[in-house]
């Protein structure tokens, strides 16, 4: 219900950030995380949410070595 | 350690006792519908969607309100463009717009702070909508014009949380786990599920936005569900941690507190919404939530959106499915939303020659 | 200086802009002539058929990456005309202007359409203007003509099972610049506003027999899909690795909660032709201006409806574009 992609910070001013997004460049409120230039942000409705502490792919490898069998 | 293939054979041949899932938040349902994830599972998991669409379990009141708003000498209803098209009872915003009414859709709610600076004689009205990742952006909205001196910004919210809603449902459903939304989590933490999975013993599994997690996640509900047991499970560790986002906790809990709240479909459902503390009524527009008496008495004419948020009925099983409700002419809440049970189902069907549909 | 309500009053001061602007940068010798119509002369002896068209373009911002209001207005009514196998020969353009529009921008955009027609080997022999109240607004209407091609006849009704589509290149550039231009979003999309004139001849000349063609503007290539479904009766199946995007604009798409299947675009065309000639013409237009990254994205078969063939395996139905296709929040 709630969209909200990741980006990454390329600058910071103050509360706010400048995050790319593959390509594309927006300004983003920084008031709700602690982020600095480099880190991945998960931005919301033009606000960072949260800082995004591993990529995708280690997320799932981890998922799938603790899933135990048995359904 | 599982594969995917392992999981997905896992799914697609289970053949336990039939279950039902509940994922709560619309994007799952998007991504579910993307992912063709339904259509990897056994027949005997059947997902359904919740209520976690902000679009779907809006009041026409508030519509209605919100309308009003658009219509107002030196006025401006700011809204996300998901709720253009919600109905109220006298209409929706494109009718309003059409009537005259001043409204500007927005991206972001912080847009509004440069305009309403630049304009100081007019009051920029932002229609509040939305769930616990949405809030805060609100919170910062009024920090932000606080510390500007931009005294021209109102809220008309209509703020919910999904916890009581979702205890709402378990506590008249039968729903055997749930797939708890993502981005929500992520502000209010995977230990808020605690106190609901240890009462109904039921699992509750937080997932990302890719098939391949919604499918562990689906996995690992199933898993639960078979031993019946209550469990919290977070797969999204790369952005929910235990207790949530601190910094924006602390700003709801600095200009919001809770309220009861009326859930189109549900009813009224107490401390399940957000309202600003009387301190910042400066920045609120009240409105009178009138729902809770009036809606034992309203003629829904059919529409049963309420029971299809909680899982009761598939979309097609509603009278209007289809016929007069279509997602150009939406009769209830459930088909505007792209993301709403209906729309979703009304996308995935294909029309017979003649009338009537099949999936 | 800009313009206002004296410059469409009709007299002195509408004759100058007439002359300073338009026809110092669209003027031909049946245009220069500025009587009260255009009198022309058309070939029909080939196939003995005309096609005529008319758009309205209303596009803010004016100026964007790519382009403005003027490339796209004699753009849009070109590839129309093209979309039923007509080479666009006349041009017509209705200008409505309001008052605060900056003379310099109006000399931009006038240079620019006569850019456009110039690529698309077609000539504007009539043109109008008019100044309303406003802030500097623009609104073009243009209509065109053009001979049909003698070898083409392309309708939606000749689709059967088993015609290829072939889709001319990305989806959603127009629609991702507008957007990113109103939410001051930096990037280096483009739109994609162009003339496909070369692209269609290079089929058109070649004999190849082209079913069907369709520029893909408003609600996206879903929803030309299922207007080519719905009166051809058949089915639509398309497969999602086969359609190319650019990460930016999918990435944009992303931000915004939109599909770039529902997205428009200003220079974009589908094209139905039998399996026999799919190889051919791919290779065609392919070579041809604006083609380069033209792609087999589906077939035609028995049935109804369109089916999105998905990267995770699973076939879902594409709908048409219901709503208004804006940034969404959830």
């Amino acid at each position: 219900m709630c969209i909200a992609i990741p980006g990454k910070v390329i600058e910071t001013e103050e509360n706010t950030a400048k995050v790319d997004f593959k390509g594309n460049a927006m300004k983003v409120n920084l008031g709700l995380v602690d982020a600095k230039a480099g880190d991945y942000v998960l931005v919301h409705a033009g606000c960072a949410i949260e800082v995004i502490r591993k990529d995708q792919a280690e997320e799932l490898m981890e998922i799938l070595s603790e899933l135990e069998s048995g359904i | 350690m599982r594969t995917l293939e392992e999981i997905r054979q896992a799914l697609a041949g289970y053949n336990g006792r039939p279950l039902k899932i509940m994922e709560v938040c619309g994007t799952h349902t998007s991504a579910i519908i993307k992912g063709g994830i339904r259509e990897m599972l056994s027949p005997k998991i059947r997902l359904v969607s919740g209520p976690g669409c902000p679009v779907c379990v809006t009041s026409p009141y508030y519509m209605d309100e919100a309308c009003s708003y658009a219509l107002k000498p030196d006025h401006v209803l700011v809204t996300f463009s998901d709720m253009m098209k919600v109905p109220g009872l006298k209409g929706n915003l494109y009718d309003a717009r059409a009537s005259g009414g001043r409204i500007e859709m927005v991206y972001s709610p912080l847009t509004i702070l440069d305009r309403a600076a630049k304009n100081p004689d007019t009051t920029y009205v932002m229609a509040a909508v939305g769930f616990e990742t949405t809030a805060p952006v609100y919170a910062i909205l009024l920090d932000e014009a606080e510390k500007r001196g931009i005294g021209n910004i109102r809220l008309l919210t209509a703020i919910k949380t999904i916890l009581p809603a979702m205890e709402s449902i378990l506590e008249s459903e039968e729903i055997d786990g749930f797939i708890c939304p993502g981005h929500v989590s992520a502000i209010i933490g995977a230990r808020a599920y605690e106190p609901l999975a240890a009462r109904f013993d039921k699992p509750f599994v937080i997932a990302g936005f890719d098939a391949e997690n919604l499918l562990a996640a689906i996995y690992e509900i199933v898993r639960w569900a078979k031993a019946e047991a209550g469990e919290v499970k977070n797969l999204y560790t790369s952005i929910v941690s235990p207790d949530g986002n601190g910094k924006a906790k602390l700003l709801l809990d600095k200009y919001f507190m809770p309220c009861d709240c009326y859930w189109r479909g549900l009813g009224a459902i107490p401390a399940s919404g957000l309202k600003l503390r009387p301190e910042y009524e400066r920045f609120d527009v009240k409105w009178t939530d009138k729902e809770a008496a009036e809606a034992a008495s309203q003629n829904t004419m059919g529409c049963r959106c309420g029971d299809v948020i909680k899982g009761r009925i598939n979309p097609d099983q509603c009278p209007l499915f289809g016929g007069v409700c279509t997602p150009q002419n939406p009769f209830g809440a459930c088909m505007v939303s792209q993301e709403g049970a209906c729309g979703v189902w009304f996308s995935n069907m294909i029309r017979k020659k003649g009338g009537g549909y099949e999936n | 200086m800009r313009i206002n309500m004296t410059h469409g009053s009709g007299g002195i001061s509408t004759r100058d802009l007439i002359k300073d602007v338009f026809a110092k940068k669209l003027g031909n010798n049946i245009l220069n002539r500025m009587e009260d119509a255009a009198v022309l002369q058309m070939d029909l002896k080939s196939s003995g058929r005309m096609a005529y068209t008319t758009d309205s373009f209303v596009v803010t911002p004016l100026f964007f990456k790519g382009g403005d209001i003027g490339r796209l207005a004699v753009c849009g009514t070109v590839n129309d005309l093209l979309s039923m196998g007509a080479i666009p020969k006349y041009l017509s353009a209705g200008f409505i202007i309001e008052e605060g529009l900056p003379v310099a921008d109006l000399e931009n955009i006038v240079s620019s359409m006569a850019e456009a027609l110039k690529e698309s080997g077609a000539m504007l022999v009539a043109a109008d203007t008019k100044v309303i109240e406003g802030r500097g607004g623009l609104y073009i209407n243009t209509s065109g003509i053009g001979t049909v091609h003698e070898s083409v006849q392309p309708s939606a009704y000749n689709l059967e099972a088993g015609d290829a589509i072939l889709l001319t290149g990305t989806l959603g550039d127009h629609h991702a610049c507008i957007l990113s231009h109103r939410m001051e979003i930096e990037n280096n999309i483009a739109s994609d506003v162009a003339p496909l004139v070369a692209l269609c001849r290079a089929l058109f000349d070649h004999g190849i027999r082209v079913k069907a063609i369709r520029d893909i503007t408003r609600g996206g290539l879903a929803t030309v899909l299922n207007e080519l479904s719905e009166a051809s009766g058949c089915a639509i199946h398309i497969h999602q690795e086969s359609i190319p995007v650019r990460e930016d604009v999918a990435s944009l798409c992303g931000i915004l909660g939109l599909d770039p299947l529902y997205m428009g675009n200003e220079g974009k065309m589908v094209i139905c032709v039998s399996q026999n000639d799919v190889k051919k013409a791919l290779e065609l237009i392919q070579h041809a201006a604006y083609g380069k990254r033209s792609q087999i994205i589906g077939q035609c078969r028995e049935g109804q409806g369109v089916f999105l063939n998905t990267t995770s395996g699973v076939s879902r139905v594409l709908h048409a574009l219901y709503g208004e296709g804006l940034p969404r929040i959830c």
